[in-house]
């Protein structure tokens, strides 16, 4: 029976892969206070009630100057923002995070408040990966969250293979390494050699927070500093983990693929 | 239960630690031995630095007695009796401490380290080898075909069979428990939940009832709750992922598709609670930092009833398909004397027959209200093992339907308190892979002197690599993803 009862059951629910981005994107959860913004000019003198509660020492604050975020540190936790008596740091609801440079997480002066949003591969690149992008994950100390959220770009509810990007088994068939986790110590190695054996012209993107600059476990002698200590990144997706809608923007922002 | 040697205490709670018993380092492996012969698990074997050398802290479940026990040796150095001859479920505990520590457990059958760093990979050592002019090996890993984190596994095969599977981590060694030394610090909790980040509230939890056992506190009722109704939510999206992998590794694609779809729907539950889908920043020390209030649970429980009878139809057209079924039964099986004597927790020893569940034994928490019967299938096959977890999606869903209808009143924020120096607590906590286990130790100072975790991966990786023997290579993955264990909660 169950042939039948699967074709009934897939013709009652009918496509379930969400419209975005043709359509609007999926809300975030309620909760999901999206992006950070911050407007230094509005802290109160001597103020850095936020510097002490930041777990991953992402926030600081010096003499006379304005409060500095870098969000490639941000867990997201939200202390700071509960912290701040003036409304400085700010969520903004906001799912689109990723940059191109690893400078564009830093927030807070005039100008900076908010992420300055990746911008496309150059023209040689985007067409070459523009329309079919073949990635080899690499988890080098991550939880599995960061992992479980790209995962979930591949099911039928995010359906990444409409985009033509797809994560393949071999670092060979590849057009680019995504890596998650600070980089153990004990993953460098691997880690380099994955990337020695994708074919150039190739990409990174480097996915969560411990990917970025460490997380959690940011300056810990078993680890480095994210990706970027190890191998070159073309693409910097801020979370603990990022919601799938934020990676994929991240991904189709590179492609060009975005408005 | 009747000795002397230990002492005992419940489940999260603490004590002096002059009060636990002081043996030598031969009688306590000794007295270990007895009781874990008569029954007690192995929950902890673990190294605490002295002026002089090391003292080892044994800590035991009575799982029938609902009561952990613990007892330590005097300080030493060089080397002990290994207590792995006498009980296999202390191999894995033992190297780690020789490797932690640098005391020999001597005439250990198989000393080498567990995920020490040589120059820029782990020091995996020499792997066993079986010798033949047939035989052949495969190496795979660190880095692995699919989105998941890096291990090596290696083969010894004859032909399609395999004679013996070896697996080396270490990989995934971030330092955490080298980092937790002095604690709590600013980065602890976010470091507590991404030990192993898909068991963020099981970790988390644990994290939170040590430090209030240490405090003498409890956190609110209402707190309690939310953490327990958390805990199944994890449990939920796990699971219904892992069935969702193993239909897709047959090939049976209808469930395959619909459980990775279904699987996010959990998570986006979860993150109904606190905006984050795996639950960051929901347990607080204390308490809750979120609360459930009535219209959210009634929202929550709506959106839960929905997404459970997705799953279960799902689960139905897995289990009416022959060639499923075929492909699961038999592959991969340990029996439930091995999972007894290997010391395996969580759904690889349910599923093996044992009546092994904290929530059930050991309940500190919510649970000491509200009760889950244990789910339990006798084979310990893969079959068994996806079983269990459909058993346990059905208990976990009715879980959600008792609870969000009858929220305790109550704060659902709290503080710890402050830690007391000189004190050991325990706390164990039913992950949705088995048994979360952390100790901590504070110093006179109230800061950690010593905090051990253990994931219940470090207890079943090697029950994987035994349900390995005899099998077809080509098994590897049903019977990995039958276990799903952690790398990175194991590494640490």
């Amino acid at each position: 029976m169950f042939v039948f009862d699967t074709l009934l059951h897939r013709a009652r629910r009918g496509c379930e892969t969400m419209a975005y981005p043709r359509g609007t994107a999926p809300a975030l959860p309620e909760r999901h206070g999206g992006a950070l913004r911050v407007d230094g000019t509005k802290c109160a003198d001597d103020c850095a009630a936020c510097v002490p509660v930041c777990p991953t020492q992402a926030i600081t604050r010096a003499d006379g100057k304005p409060v500095a975020l870098d969000l490639g540190k941000c867990l997201f936790c939200a202390a700071c923002v509960e912290a701040c008596p003036t409304e400085a740091i700010a969520q903004t609801k906001d799912h689109r995070l990723a940059v191109r440079r690893r400078e564009d997480l830093f927030l807070g002066a005039p100008g900076m408040e908010e992420v300055r949003l990746a911008a496309a591969l150059d023209e040689r690149l985007k067409k070459l990966f523009g329309r079919s992008l073949r990635l080899r994950q690499v988890s080098a100390g991550g939880c599995n969250a960061c992992e479980a959220d790209t995962n979930v770009l591949g099911t039928i509810g995010w359906d990444l293979g409409r985009f033509g990007i797809q994560f393949v088994a071999s670092p060979r068939h590849a057009d680019g390494l995504l890596i998650t986790g600070p980089v153990s110590r004990n993953m460098e190695l691997a880690l380099k050699k994955t990337y020695d054996a994708v074919a150039a012209p190739k990409i990174v993107i480097a996915v969560g927070a411990c990917a970025i600059a460490g997380g959690p476990f940011i300056g810990h002698s078993q680890t480095a500093e994210g990706a970027g200590s190890v191998v070159p990144v073309d693409l910097f997706v801020p979370g603990c983990p990022p919601h799938p809608l934020t990676i994929l923007d991240g991904l189709l922002r590179l492609l060009g693929r975005l408005d | 239960m009747n000795t002397t040697s230990f002492i005992q205490l419940a489940n999260a709670t603490s004590l002096p630690w002059p009060e636990v018993p002081v043996l030598p380092v031969a009688e306590l492996v000794h007295e270990t031995a007895l009781e874990l012969e008569r029954g007690a698990r192995l929950c902890a074997w673990l190294g605490v630095p002295e002026n002089y050398g090391v003292s080892l802290l044994a800590g035991l479940a009575f799982d029938a007695d609902n009561t952990l026990a613990v007892a330590r040796s005097r300080p030493f150095t060089g080397g002990y009796p290994s207590l792995t001859m006498a009980q296999p479920q202390a191999h894995m505990f033992e190297r780690e401490v020789w490797e932690q520590h640098g005391v020999t457990p001597e005439g250990h059958p198989w000393l080498k380290p567990v995920r020490r760093q040589e120059k820029d990979h782990p020091a995996n050592g020499k792997f066993f080898e079986v010798a033949g002019g047939e035989i052949h090996e495969v190496g795979v890993g660190p880095v692995h075909a699919g989105v998941i984190e890096p291990g090596h596994f290696r083969f010894q095969c004859n032909g399609e069979e395999v004679l013996h599977l070896e697996i080396a981590l270490g990989y995934q060694h971030r330092g955490v428990e080298e980092a937790l030394a002095g604690g709590p610090h600013r980065a602890t909790l976010a470091q507590m939940e991404t030990v192993a980040g898909d068991t963020t509230i099981g970790h988390a939890t644990a994290y939170a009832l040590t430090l209030e056992a240490l405090a003498g506190t409890e956190a609110p009722l209402r707190a309690q709750w939310l953490r327990a109704i958390a805990l199944e939510l994890e449990r939920l999206a796990n699971h219904t992922g892992d069935i969702g992998a193993l239909a897709g590794d047959v090939a049976f694609l209808p469930t395959a598709a619909a459980c990775g779809k279904i699987r996010g729907d959990f998570l986006n539950l979860t993150a109904l609670i606190c905006g984050n889908r795996f639950g960051r920043g929901l347990v607080r020390p204390g308490g809750c930092r979120w609360d459930l209030e009535p219209s959210r649970a009634g929202q929550l429980l709506e959106k839960s009833r929905g997404v459970l009878a997705d799953v279960n139809q799902a689960i139905d057209w897995l289990w009416d398909a022959n060639s499923v079924r075929s492909r699961f039964e038999t592959v991969g099986a340990v029996t439930s004397r091995q999972a007894a004597d290997l010391g395996l927790v969580g759904v690889a020893a349910r599923a093996a027959g044992l009546v092994r569940d904290v929530r059930f034994d050991h309940p500190a928490g919510w649970h000491r209200f509200a009760q889950t019967p244990v789910s339990t299938w006798p084979d310990g096959d893969v079959f068994a093992r996806a079983r269990v977890r459909c058993l346990e999606i059905q208990r976990s869903g009715k879980f959600l339907e008792e609870q969000l209808t009858q929220p305790p009143e109550d704060e659902f924020f709290g503080q710890p308190g402050t830690l007391p120096g000189d004190t050991l607590a325990v706390a164990l906590v039913e992950g949705w892979r088995g048994e979360i286990c952390h100790v901590a130790l504070t110093g006179a100072d109230g800061k950690f002197r010593r905090y051990k975790i253990v994931d219940p991966s470090f207890h079943n990786w090697p029950g994987l690599a035994l349900a390995l023997r005899r099998q077809a290579i080509s098994d590897f993955p049903i019977c990995n993803k039958s276990f799903n264990l952690s790398y990175c909660g194991f590494d640490l």
